[in-house]
């Protein structure tokens, strides 16, 4: 009995005087060497073998121009991402200098100490980095990384199936659930629009389009705006292709945006909203040369639905010992001679105007999306509690709730706008 | 003989357990220290990289969760499919044991081998199997059915069915065995006595082994109980991380994707503490049960 009571003073007692461990801030040591290694993080992708060979080129460049400095790649899963980034960030001395990373990620990376702001001003190339681009690497004011590459999606479809139906893509949002109706009617075996549960920025556009949007800045802080009668009406809008008579729930409820253009690659839908970084894969499949893109339309005909302006930055990280050879090293790969490069090896879209327009006149399939870019793009609330939103899986759950669970959209909406605000708050 | 107990026994008797405790501090007790300390604060990654400054919660983990109407659902899902598991495993288990002490050798062994084979697959290598075998166009299952197009991990009764099964699959072989060993050890001459008693197979089935076997089962059953509540690479491999708008969560996945994909890690490990005492009370009612109805273990 008395140990017992000993225990459990000393239990109390250490409880009492006790933290979770923290590991100290992450500074800058100061120290700027101007040798040595340099460590780079990049995604690894299906196909990273023209991407491994173009930054090959881009480290022998960088390693000749700097004596006595040797960079070195490590790609990483782009599913484990969030456990690689967390770990560097709770300890510097395994944290690269240079990391490519989703622009979704930004705010969350940057409130956790990750990644250093970088003064672009006496870069020259810089100027013509497209503005609405380069917002989405920017976090109050500050800009925490290079736009690599920018990443939109628009309309894919079947030009035979169009053809043989003899039907014209639609030229207004309201236009695709008939449309996809029909297409399914006469062709039962075809999904008419391949439209996923979890596709969140397939259906995304369908609610900045009717003018609704995630969530709106309100101060310093945001408030959640899914469940204006303007979000929902879009949200009623993509939900109603995740029906039996066009997109069955038992087959698209649990697709996301892969999944979704999975379908389409295996000849089993008729349209999909796909990115520019999948037209290489569709021309790889049963598919291919049977399809055309077309800009998502908007609510009115000529219009085009505001895309969500995805991509990959590349950004140094705070804890950095060799800050100006990491910029430096960034300037080069995310400049415009290998970003150039980079489109012709990976069909990644370049952020630089100029680069952008002389590829675009050189491929003309890219036109529906330089367009849908042009027509102005929209990006995810930039605050770090983000990350935590789509970690629990807000907008999924409130899209497959009202396609597929038989949940009242405005209840469903109020939920998600719950736990939205509960996040923002926090 | 009897042994009165000496001064000076207890010190000795501390010092031989002295190493096991050690052991068990380090790695249990640690961890649940840590578990308890971290669920007391508000500990996101911005605190872990030292972004921002602890925060003291006290209890404020605690009282969002339970505050919170998803948590009490996915509650009550995890234990109706904990229940539904452990019954399964228990019954598959037990059957193919008693099936096991009647059939020829090379049919046990047939047996047994086939179990290992379950029980020796990682799970997350299994669950990937029965979806492939479940798959609604290609697979062997719809295929042999008649029933091509079917979803499987669609509904959720026949998503929780589908994982059900498959935790069943993989956690009846340890029962099997164990109680197959418990059968063999019953000594012949007491089953022989009950027989010369005139004692009924279904008699010496429930007043004589069963009775016999009373220490195991309650072992595999607490075992099972613990196992299937804390399931979660099945439930997040089949139904893709929770089903569809997250109707086929456990707590485990549901802590997961709540609080450690989120960060919010002070949230997490208040789930992890809950869980662990939930746990505690279910292995100590059922043994209090146990021995309020019989004799003790």
């Amino acid at each position: 009995m008395r140990f017992a009571l000993t225990a459990a003073a000393v239990g109390v007692a250490v409880l009492a005087g006790c933290t979770p461990v923290q590991s100290g801030p992450v500074t800058s040591t100061g120290t700027d060497e101007q040798t040595g290694h340099l460590r780079v993080w990049l995604f690894d992708e299906v196909n990273h073998g023209p991407k491994e060979a173009v930054v090959q080129e881009a480290i022998t460049e960088f390693q000749n121009a700097h004596d006595g400095v040797t960079v070195e790649v490590q790609y990483i899963q782009v599913q484990t991402r969030a456990e690689r980034f967390k770990a560097a960030f709770s300890d510097p001395r395994s944290a690269p200098d240079v990391a490519e990373f989703g622009n979704t990620d930004l705010a969350g990376y940057v409130a956790g100490g990750g990644f250093t702001d970088l003064d672009l001003g006496t870069w020259d190339e810089a100027k013509d980095l497209l503005p609405t681009v380069l917002d989405t690497a920017k976090v109050d004011g500050k800009l925490y990384g290079v736009p690599w590459f920018v990443g939109v999606r628009a309309l894919y479809y079947r030009t035979d199936v169009f053809a043989e139906l003899n039907l014209q893509p639609p030229a207004t949002l309201d236009e695709i659930a008939p449309l996809a109706r029909r297409i399914r009617a006469a062709k039962p075996d075809l999904l008419g629009i391949s439209a996923g549960g979890k596709y969140t920025y397939g259906a995304m556009p369908f609610v900045w389009a009717n003018g609704g949007d995630i969530a709106r800045k309100d101060g310093d802080k945001y408030v959640a705006a899914i469940d204006s009668p303007e979000s929902k009406a879009g949200l009623r809008q993509y939900t109603e292709l995740i029906a039996d008579d066009i997109c069955p729930p038992a087959q698209c409820a649990g697709n996301g945006g892969d999944a979704s253009v999975e379908a389409f690659r295996a000849g089993k839908a008729a349209m999909v909203v796909g990115g520019d970084f999948n037209r290489k894969s569709v021309d790889d499949s049963a598919a291919a040369g049977k399809y055309a893109v077309v800009p998502l339309p908007g609510k009115k005909a000529g219009e085009i639905a505001p895309a969500f302006a995805g991509g990959n930055l590349l950004g140094v990280m705070k804890g950095s010992e060799r800050k100006t050879l990491a910029t430096q090293f960034v300037q080069l790969l995310a400049g415009k001679q290998y970003q150039r490069k980079m489109f012709d090896a990976m069909g990644n879209l370049p952020t630089f105007g100029d680069v952008q327009a002389e590829v675009a006149k050189a491929n003309p399939v890219l036109e529906p999306f330089i367009k849908t870019l042009d027509a102005g793009t929209r990006f995810v609330p930039v605050t770090p509690n983000w990350a935590k939103i789509d970690a629990q899986a807000v907008l999924p759950t409130l899209l497959q709730q009202v396609a597929a669970g038989g949940e009242d959209l405005d209840k469903a909406a109020a939920q998600a706008a719950e736990q939205m605000n509960a996040a923002f708050g926090s | 003989m009897t042994t009165t107990a000496r001064k000076g026994d207890g010190r000795v008797a501390s010092a031989y357990l002295a190493p096991a405790l050690l052991v068990l501090v380090g790695l249990m007790g640690y961890p649940i220290y840590q578990l308890v300390l971290i669920s007391l604060f508000d500990y996101g990654q911005e605190q872990v990289s030292g972004g921002a400054p602890l925060t003291f919660l006290g209890l404020g983990n605690y009282t969002t969760l339970l505050s919170d109407a998803r948590f009490w659902d996915v509650l009550a899902q995890t234990v109706g499919f904990a229940a539904v598991c452990v019954a399964g495993t228990l019954l598959v288990g037990a059957v193919l044991a008693v099936l096991a002490t009647r059939v020829r050798t090379w049919a046990r062994t047939t047996l047994f081998l086939a179990a290992l084979g379950a029980w020796a697959t990682p799970a997350v290598a299994g669950s990937t199997i029965w979806l492939f075998l479940f798959d609604a166009n290609f697979g062997f299952v719809n295929e042999v059915l008649g029933t091509t197009g079917l979803s499987w991990t669609y509904d959720k009764w026949t998503a929780f069915g589908l994982v059900a099964a498959q935790v069943i699959w993989c956690s009846f072989p340890f029962v099997m065995v164990t109680l197959y060993a418990g059968i063999k050890a019953i000594p012949g001459e007491v089953l022989e006595a009950a027989a010369l008693d005139g004692a009924s197979t279904a008699g010496t089935a429930t007043k004589v082994i069963l009775p016999l076997l009373r220490p195991l089962l309650i072992v595999v059953t607490i075992q099972s109980i613990i196992w299937d509540f804390k399931v979660f690479t099945q439930i997040y491999i089949m139904t893709n991380g929770g089903g569809i708008a997250g109707r086929n969560l456990v707590l485990n996945v549901y802590a997961y994707q709540q609080a450690f994909a989120a960060s919010e890690y002070g949230l997490g490990a208040s789930i992890g503490v809950v869980m662990t005492v939930l746990l505690l009370l279910v292995t100590l009612g059922y043994l209090r049960a146990l021995r309020r109805s019989g004799e003790a273990l």
